[in-house]
Parts: structure tokens; sequence; C-alpha cells
């Protein structure tokens, strides 16, 4: 036989994306939480301890509002990248993976299923953390607290996709977790929340720059210190969430049917 | 070892045919130009030591084998066309479910993946009726996690008989599982294959191998036999068909070895 058969079928009948099998995806992700308690507790109690316990540290509310908006949108990052790449992971090593992409699952329906589920969690997190942080500990906010909850979801996002995107990359959970401070931390360190990103070297502020988490920083500070959404504010939301959506475009493509 | 009963009539296209199906990983030849057919509604083996291509050869027919070279066409389509993904149920040799998920849980999700356009009813009764067919009923709500080997098994083998699919492709399905489960499952595939279904089954176990209509030997990447347990026996003048496997691999070692005594 001399043909040589494609490798890739026509892409005419794949199936599309499918409201039913992203629902179910994500009702799945969210019932292997449900079976996790101490996950759960992690994820929502572990934020509030660091604001309360942050607040107490500076001890003045100037600083305090500065950072503590800047750490409600850092959190939901951290915690949802964590979360998904292990998920990720542990989905193409147990061959679960394999056996969905077997089955008519769009990777699309795999991917908003992930963070459907996730960004839900986000929203919970980031509510009992803004409420917190709003509230007991008084973060002066001038802005309406629905749209830090907003960025703070769309970090969340953001977070999700890196995850999924890493998790190709790492071929056992030791790795995954080694992922966090080489992806996550060099953007906290240039976000902004250290050191103004404008008194940085020009290099690194240039660097800064095209890091999504800085981004997500100056959103949370414009919701802290302005009334209304200021147009800078829709810069950085949009610029938050088309990076999540490039990066999960990313993370769809290290989706293989086919594996050697 | 059971006698194999006959089903009726055979339908004339075969439910797999491969020609020249060629599988290499790096400069490894996992497959080497197979060429064979699989029948309809027929239970046919795959056996062979480990490490002879079995898994790669059932992961180019599901279509998750990358860079298959040759012709391979399953069910009428070339193997992983998408139309085939609701027709093919597929159990790898390590048990693929979620570990923190109930039994029932993992089955749920899996029919909402593949019965999607179905009524919750119909999916319902789907799960019961697998959960059944395996014998896991009354394990239905534990965690799929602390199951034991067997029982894992048996809950991926469960998600692969979801929606009746027309081709069932199990890698080493019966692995760890006492007689009387065995018996059991393999009264299970017959029954399927009566009904219409056709099963791919590898094994590395010979005895199994006499409880299939068809076999498939492989060693080394190479088709060493495709004939019925009956006729490999009768050809190779042995009883078993483990004693015709030695044969056909002694001989197919034979002229290697003279030629390399000679140089």
């Amino acid at each position: 036989m001399t043909t040589t058969h494609p490798a890739t079928p026509t892409a005419t009948t794949r199936p599309a994306f499918s409201p039913t099998r992203t629902l179910a995806t994500a009702a799945r992700v969210l019932r292997q939480l449900r079976h996790d308690p101490r996950t759960i507790a992690l994820m929502l109690l572990v934020p509030c301890a660091m604001l309360l316990l942050l607040r107490y540290v500076f001890d003045s509310d100037r600083a305090f509002d500065t950072i503590g908006a800047s750490l409600l949108g850092i959190f939901p990052l951290i915690t949802m990248f964590l979360v998904t790449s292990i998920a990720t992971l542990r989905e193409r090593a147990s061959g679960t993976l394999e056996r969905l992409l077997a089955l008519p699952l769009g990777k699309a329906d795999l991917i908003a299923g992930y963070a459907l589920a996730f960004g839900a969690v986000a929203v919970l997190q980031s509510t009992l953390a803004t409420a917190l942080a709003v509230w007991p500990l008084g973060l002066d906010v001038a802005g309406s607290p629905w749209l830090l909850l907003l960025v703070a979801l769309l970090d969340a996002l953001l977070g999700t996709a890196l995850g999924l995107f890493v998790s190709a990359f790492a071929a056992s959970e030791f790795q995954a977790v080694q992922f966090m401070p080489a992806v996550i931390f060099p953007q906290l360190l240039l976000c902004g929340l250290f050191t103004p990103r404008s008194a940085m070297h020009p290099v690194l502020e240039a660097v800064s720059d095209v890091l999504p988490l800085s981004y997500a920083v100056d959103g949370m500070n414009q919701v802290v210190h302005h009334t209304d959404p200021t147009s800078a504010f829709l810069r950085d939301a949009l610029i938050v969430g088309g990076c999540a959506a490039l990066v999960l475009a990313l993370g769809a493509a290290t989706l293989r049917r086919r594996t050697p | 070892m059971n006698k194999v009963p006959t089903p009726p009539t055979p339908p004339p296209p075969p439910a797999l045919h491969a020609d020249a199906l060629t599988v290499t990983r790096g400069a490894r030849t996992v497959l080497d130009h197979l060429t064979f057919t699989v029948p309809k509604g027929r239970v046919t083996g795959l056996l062979g030591p480990s490490g002879c291509g079995k898994s790669t050869l059932m992961r180019a027919v599901v279509g998750t084998q990358a860079r298959p070279t040759g012709t391979l066409t399953v069910l009428g389509h070339p193997a992983g066309h998408p139309a085939l993904r609701s027709r093919i149920g597929y159990v790898t040799q390590a048990p693929s479910v979620y570990d923190d998920l109930t039994v029932r849980q993992n089955l749920d999700y899996f029919a909402a993946i593949l019965l999607a356009d179905r009524p919750t009813a119909d999916r319902r009764a789907d799960t019961t009726r697998v959960l059944a067919e395996v014998d896991l009923t009354p394990h239905a709500d534990a965690l799929a996690g602390t199951l034991s080997g067997g029982q894992r098994n048996r809950v991926s083998l469960a998600v692969a008989l979801l929606g009746t699919p027309e081709l069932l492709v199990l890698d080493e399905p019966t692995v760890g599982l006492d007689p009387v489960l065995r018996r059991d499952l393999w009264h299970l595939f017959h029954d399927l294959a009566a009904r219409g279904t056709t099963l791919l089954v590898s094994s590395h176990v010979m005895d199994e191998a006499e409880r299939c209509h068809r076999l498939l030997l492989l060693r080394d990447g190479r088709l060493l036999a495709d004939d019925t347990p009956a006729a490999l026996r009768a050809r190779t003048g042995t009883d078993t068909v483990e004693a015709a496997f030695l044969r056909l691999t002694d001989e197919g070692r034979a002229p290697a070895r003279t030629q390399e005594t000679l140089r």
C-alpha cells in the first residue's frame, strides 16, 4: 500500500461547542472538589487569613488600601493557577483526558467547563475576601466593590488559563508546582505591588508592561481611587480578559487527541 | 476451556481493516506493516507478550495514536474520524476514571458527554444498565479511588459500555480479576458479540485466547497469525493456542538464527 493516511481527518463533523457537555464538565469538576473539603477550605480561607494578617502587619490604613487591593487581584490568580495546573495534570496522567478526547467532546467544552467551575469558585473566594477587606478591615474603596469582583474574576480566569497551559509542560506534580514561582513570581515582583511600576528601571518597567498581572493590579487600584470606572480601568480589564482568552486558546492547542 | 458458540451468519463488511499499518516511535518500529481484518459481531483477541505493540494497535484503532501510516478503516471511516467517537468504546490498561468521584458520578459524567442529546432519563437508564453489566451496582455510591484495582477496571469498562458502542476496544480488561469475575466478563463479551457488538480484546493470558472467535497474534510489532483458535491449533499441530504461539515464534526466529550462525 502506498497511501499514507492523513493523521488528522477533516474537521467537518467535529462536534461544535455544546452547552450540555460544557455544563456537565463544570459540574463534574465541582463535584470532584466537593469530595475534597480540605482543598475548598484552603481555597476560601487562606486569602482571608492573608488579608487579615496584612492589615495588622501594616497597621496603617494608607498602606493597606494599596496593597490590600492589589492582593485581592493576586490571590485568585495564584489559587486558580495551582488548582488548574494540578487538576489538568491529573487529568492527563490518569488517562481520563485521553478517554475524553476519544469521546465526542470538543476541546472548547472541556476548557470552558474548567473555566466555568473554577470561575465559580473564584467568585466565591473573591466575594469572601473582598467583603472582609471592605467591611471589617476598612479597605477604602472609592469605586464599586462589584468592579473589584469583576477584576478578581478575570484574574481567576487568567490563572486557570496559565495553569492549563503550563500543565502541558509538566511531567509530574512536582514540576507543576515549580511552575508557580517560575510563571507567577516574576509577575508578582513586577506588577507594582512592591514598587510603583513607574519608579522601576526602564527595562523592568517595559517587561512589566507586557505582563498581564500588572494590568490586574492597576485595574484594582483604579477602582480603589476612582468613584466611576475610568477608561484606564476599562483598558486594564480588557487586557487581562484578552490575555486570559489568548492563553486559554494556547492551552487548547496543548490538548492533543493524538499522542505519540 | 469452554467452547466458543458459533454466531449466526456474519455480516459482510468488516469492522476493521488494516493494510500495511505502521507506527514508528523515534527510531523504533512499534507496528510493522500490519494487514488484517476484524469481522463484525465477533470477539477478536489480540495476543502477544507485553511490549509487542498491542496497546499501540488499539490506540491506532481508537484514533489516539499519532502518525500511523498505511490504511486503517474502522466501521467504514478512517481511524480517528470524528464520526467514530460515539461508536467506539475504549478501555485503556490503567483504569481511566476519576478517583475522587463515586462510580455513579463517573458514569453520569461520561454519559452526559457521550449521550449529550438524549434525555436525562435515558442516560440514567443507561448508567444503571452498565452498572449491572459489570456487576458493580452494590458499589455505585463508593468513591472510585476506594475500590480495588479490579473493581476500578470494571468502572472503566462500564464507561466504555455506555451508549452501546458498535466496537469495543478493551486493553487487558481482565487483569487482576479473580477467575469467577473473569468468567463472568467473558460471558458478557460473548453476550455483547451475540447482540452485534464487535470486540477487540487484548490479553497476554493465553488461556483467554481460546474464548475468542478469532485471534491476532502479535510479536515485536509483527503479525504472527490471524486465524480462529481451532485453525491455529490445527495448522501448528498443537493442542493449545499457547503452544501454537510458541511454535510460530520459534518458526519466525529460526531463519534469523541460522543467518547469524552462518555469518
